[in-house]
C-alpha cells in the first residue's frame, strides 16, 4: 500500500514537472481589422514552428479592430507582446504617448519592420457603368466615391496618399494641382464612414456609391465573400506601397518574459513560410520567391512609396492629417 | 394599508376595457390588428430572423459554431460577469432598498440619483469612466501596472462595467416595493422581541422576495447582452476578453452570418426564457399581493383578536 502511494505521489511529481517544463506560453497580438485570416494561419504555423524548435507550446491570442483605436487600448494598457497594425504611425503614437517602446522601433526589423505590403485598388459595381480606368475618373461630376475617413481610420489614409501621389507624379510634383485633385475627389464623398470595414459594408450593403476605394488584400479577399457577379476589380495606373508594420512590446514582453519568443514570432513573418502564408492571405511577399510564385494572383501596377511623395508618417501626419492640415483644408462636407 | 400597484391597475384596465366595449366592432378590431401587425413587425419577425439565420447553414453549423472554443470562451465569460455581478447586485440592491425605503437620513435623495445614474450616463461612457480610472495613462493606472493588478482589458474590467450598467436594476424594483410596504409590520416584529435580521429574513425578505427575483432576472437579462461598456474595456482579445455579445459582433464583421446568429440565438433564448420566468413571478407575486388583500381584510374584520394576541405575547 505504502509502495503504491509513493509511486502515485512520484508519478505526480514528474507529471507536475514535465507540466512545467514545457509550460505554454501565450502572447497577444493586436492587429487591425483586415489581418484576421492572416494570423489565424500564420499564428497556427508559428505554433507548430516554435514547438518544433524549442519544445514550447504558445498559444497566440488576437485582437482586432481599427488600426487607431487599437494602438489607443495598448496606450491604454492592453497588453499586447507584440502589435501588427496599418500603418507607422499608429505604432509611433504607442511610443510617445505611452512610451512602452523606443522611438527606433521601425529601424529594429527589415523593410522598416513591414514584413508585408499591399496596396489601394478599386472596387466598381458589375460591368463597370460608369467606366471607372483610373484615379482621374474619381473626380468627374456625378461619381460617387465610397472612402472612409482619413482622421480615424488607417486604410483611409493610405487611400488619401495614394491619390495624393498620384496627382502628385501626374502633374510632375505640382502641390497645389495636387490639392485640388484631393478636394475635388472628397467633393464626390457621400459619407465618410469611420473604419474600413464599414465603408465596404456602405458600398456592398447599403448600395451606396458607384467605387470603392480598399485596401486590395481586403477586395480581393473579401470578393469571395461578397459576391463576385455584383462588382469588378479595378485597377489603377499607379498606387501606393502599403507598408503595414509590425513590432515587439518592449516594456510588456520584458514584465512578462516574453521577449524571445515574441522577437522570433515577429521575425518568422520574414521567413520562407511566413512570406507564403501572407501570400495566400493577398498580401504582397516582400521574398523575391514568394512573390514571384505567387505573382499571378496580384494585379500589375506601379507603385510608389510613401517616402518618395512626402516622407515619413510623422511628417505625413502633420502636414495632411492634423487638425488644420491639408485634409481640414480641402474637405468641406457642407458643399 | 398598503398600496397594492398591480391590482389597482388592474382594475382600472378593466374599467376601461368596459368603456371600450361601447365602440363599435370594426374600431376594436382594427386596433387590435394594428397592435398584431405592429407587434409581428417589430418583435416576432426579427426574432425569427434570428433564428432562421442561425439556422440558414444547417444544423451541424449551428451546433459547430456554439462548440467552437472562442464561442465556448465567450459564453463562459459571459456567465462568469453575470454571475458576479448579479449577487452583488443581489446584496446591493437590497440594501439600498433597505435603507432607503425603511430609513430617514441626510443626502438620501442624493443616493437615489447616484443608483439612477447608470440609467442616465451611456454605456460608452460607463466603460471610457474605467478605461479613464485604471488605464495605463489613467489615474491609477501606472500604480495598478507596477503592482501588476490587471484591471481593465481582463477580466475585471468587464464584471466591473457590467456591475455598473445593471446597477439600478435591483435596487429600482425594490425601492417603490419597500417604501409601500411601510414600517409597520417590522415595527411589530421589533416590539414582539425579533432582533433586527430575524426582522429582515423573517418579515422583510418574504413580503418582498417576488419583486427581488423580478429585478434578478432582469439584471441578469441585462448582464448577460451589455454591449456598450463592456466593449470599451474589453481589449477584444478573442477566447480572453470577449463575451457573448461582442463574439456575436466579431463574427457578423468577418462575413461569418450563420455562426454569429447562431450565438445570437442563445441570447436570444435566453430572453424568452427571462420572459417566460418574468411572467411566472408576476403571476405569483399578485398571487401573494391578493393573499394580503385578503389578510388585510380579515385584520381589520376581527381588532379583537389581534390585541388578545398581543397581551397573550406580552
Amino acid at each position: 500500500m505504502k509502495k503504491v502511494l509513493i509511486a502515485i505521489a512520484f508519478i505526480v511529481a514528474l507529471t507536475i514537472q514535465g507540466v512545467a517544463q514545457s509550460s505554454p506560453v501565450t502572447l497577444l497580438n493586436v492587429s487591425y481589422d483586415p489581418t484576421r485570416e492572416l494570423y489565424q494561419d500564420y499564428n497556427a504555423a508559428f505554433a507548430k514552428y516554435w514547438k518544433a524548435k524549442t519544445g514550447q507550446q504558445v498559444n497566440v491570442q488576437q485582437s482586432h479592430g481599427g488600426s487607431s483605436k487599437q494602438a489607443r487600448a495598448v496606450i491604454d494598457g492592453l497588453e499586447a507582446d507584440v502589435v501588427t497594425l496599418a500603418l507607422a504611425y499608429d505604432i509611433d503614437a504607442i511610443a510617445q504617448n505611452a512610451k512602452l517602446l523606443p522611438a527606433n522601433w521601425q529601424s529594429r526589423l527589415p523593410n522598416n519592420s513591414s514584413p508585408y505590403t499591399s496596396t489601394i485598388i478599386f472596387l466598381v459595381r458589375k460591368g463597370n457603368p460608369k467606366g471607372i480606368k483610373d484615379w482621374d475618373d474619381l473626380v468627374r461630376p456625378g461619381v460617387a466615391v465610397i472612402t472612409p475617413n482619413p482622421k480615424t481610420s488607417g486604410g483611409a489614409r493610405w487611400n488619401y496618399l495614394a491619390a495624393w501621389g498620384y496627382a502628385l507624379k501626374r502633374s510632375g510634383g505640382d502641390e497645389s494641382k495636387a490639392k485640388d485633385f484631393i478636394a475635388k475627389l472628397y467633393k464626390n464623398v457621400p459619407v465618410l464612414d469611420s473604419g474600413a470595414r464599414g465603408a465596404t459594408t456602405t458600398f456592398v450593403e447599403r448600395g451606396m456609391g458607384d467605387v470603392l476605394i480598399a485596401w486590395e488584400n481586403e477586395v480581393l479577399l473579401g470578393a469571395k465573400d461578397l459576391g463576385q457577379d455584383k462588382f469588378e476589380i479595378v485597377v489603377p495606373s499607379l498606387s501606393i506601397l502599403c507598408e503595414p508594420t509590425v513590432s515587439v512590446v518592449d516594456k510588456v514582453v520584458d514584465k512578462k518574459g516574453t521577449r524571445a519568443i515574441a522577437e522570433e514570432y515577429l521575425k518568422h513573418l520574414y521567413s520562407p513560410e511566413g512570406q507564403e502564408i501572407a501570400a495566400k492571405r493577398y498580401y504582397r511577399p516582400r521574398s523575391e520567391a514568394a512573390a514571384k510564385k505567387y505573382a499571378s494572383q496580384f494585379p500589375k501596377v506601379k507603385l510608389f512609396t510613401l517616402a518618395e511623395i512626402i516622407g515619413d508618417w510623422q511628417k505625413t501626419q502633420k502636414i495632411h492629417f492634423a487638425d488644420g492640415g491639408v485634409f481640414d483644408q480641402v474637405y468641406q462636407p457642407n458643399q | 394599508m398598503a398600496t397594492i400597484f398591480p391590482l389597482r391597475s388592474f382594475g382600472l384596465a378593466s374599467d376601461r376595457a368596459a368603456q371600450a366595449t361601447t365602440e363599435g366592432a370594426w374600431v376594436r378590431w382594427s386596433l387590435i390588428a394594428v397592435a398584431v401587425v405592429f407587434l409581428g413587425v417589430f418583435l416576432f419577425m426579427p426574432l425569427a430572423v434570428v433564428f432562421a439565420s442561425a439556422l440558414a447553414k444547417g444544423v451541424s453549423v449551428y451546433f459547430a459554431a456554439l462548440r467552437e472554443p472562442d464561442a465556448l470562451a465567450a459564453i463562459r465569460l459571459t456567465l462568469i460577469a453575470a454571475g458576479i455581478a448579479v449577487p452583488m447586485n443581489l446584496i446591493f440592491g437590497v440594501a439600498a432598498a433597505w435603507a432607503i425605503g425603511k430609513f430617514e437620513f441626510f443626502g438620501k435623495s442624493f443616493l437615489v440619483t447616484l443608483i439612477d445614474l447608470p440609467f442616465a450616463v451611456s454605456p460608452v461612457v460607463s466603460g471610457l469612466i474605467y478605461v479613464l480610472i485604471f488605464g495605463l495613462q489613467g489615474l491609477m493606472g501606472p500604480w495598478l501596472a507596477s503592482h501588476d493588478v490587471k484591471i481593465i482589458f481582463a477580466v475585471p474590467g468587464i464584471v466591473l462595467a457590467t456591475v455598473f450598467v445593471t446597477f439600478p436594476f435591483v435596487a429600482r424594483e425594490l425601492i417603490p416595493l419597500v417604501q409601500a410596504q411601510g414600517n409597520e409590520e417590522e415595527e411589530a416584529a421589533l416590539t414582539l422581541g425579533a432582533s433586527g435580521w430575524q426582522t429582515f429574513f423573517r418579515v422583510t425578505l418574504p413580503n418582498i422576495k417576488w419583486g427581488l427575483l423580478y429585478g434578478v432576472i432582469l439584471c441578469n437579462a441585462r448582464a448577460m447582452g451589455e454591449f456598450g461598456a463592456v466593449s470599451v474595456v474589453s481589449g477584444h482579445i478573442r477566447s480572453r476578453t470577449n463575451t457573448m455579445p461582442l463574439h456575436i459582433e466579431i463574427l457578423y464583421n468577418e462575413y461569418q452570418f450563420a455562426p454569429a446568429f447562431a450565438v445570437a440565438s442563445l441570447l436570444a433564448l435566453l430572453a424568452l426564457v427571462t420572459l417566460l420566468a418574468k411572467s411566472i413571478v408576476e403571476w405569483k407575486s399578485r398571487q401573494q399581493t391578493k393573499q394580503q388583500e385578503l389578510f388585510a381584510t380579515r385584520q381589520t374584520a376581527t381588532p379583537t383578536s389581534i390585541s388578545s394576541a398581543g397581551a397573550n405575547a406580552a
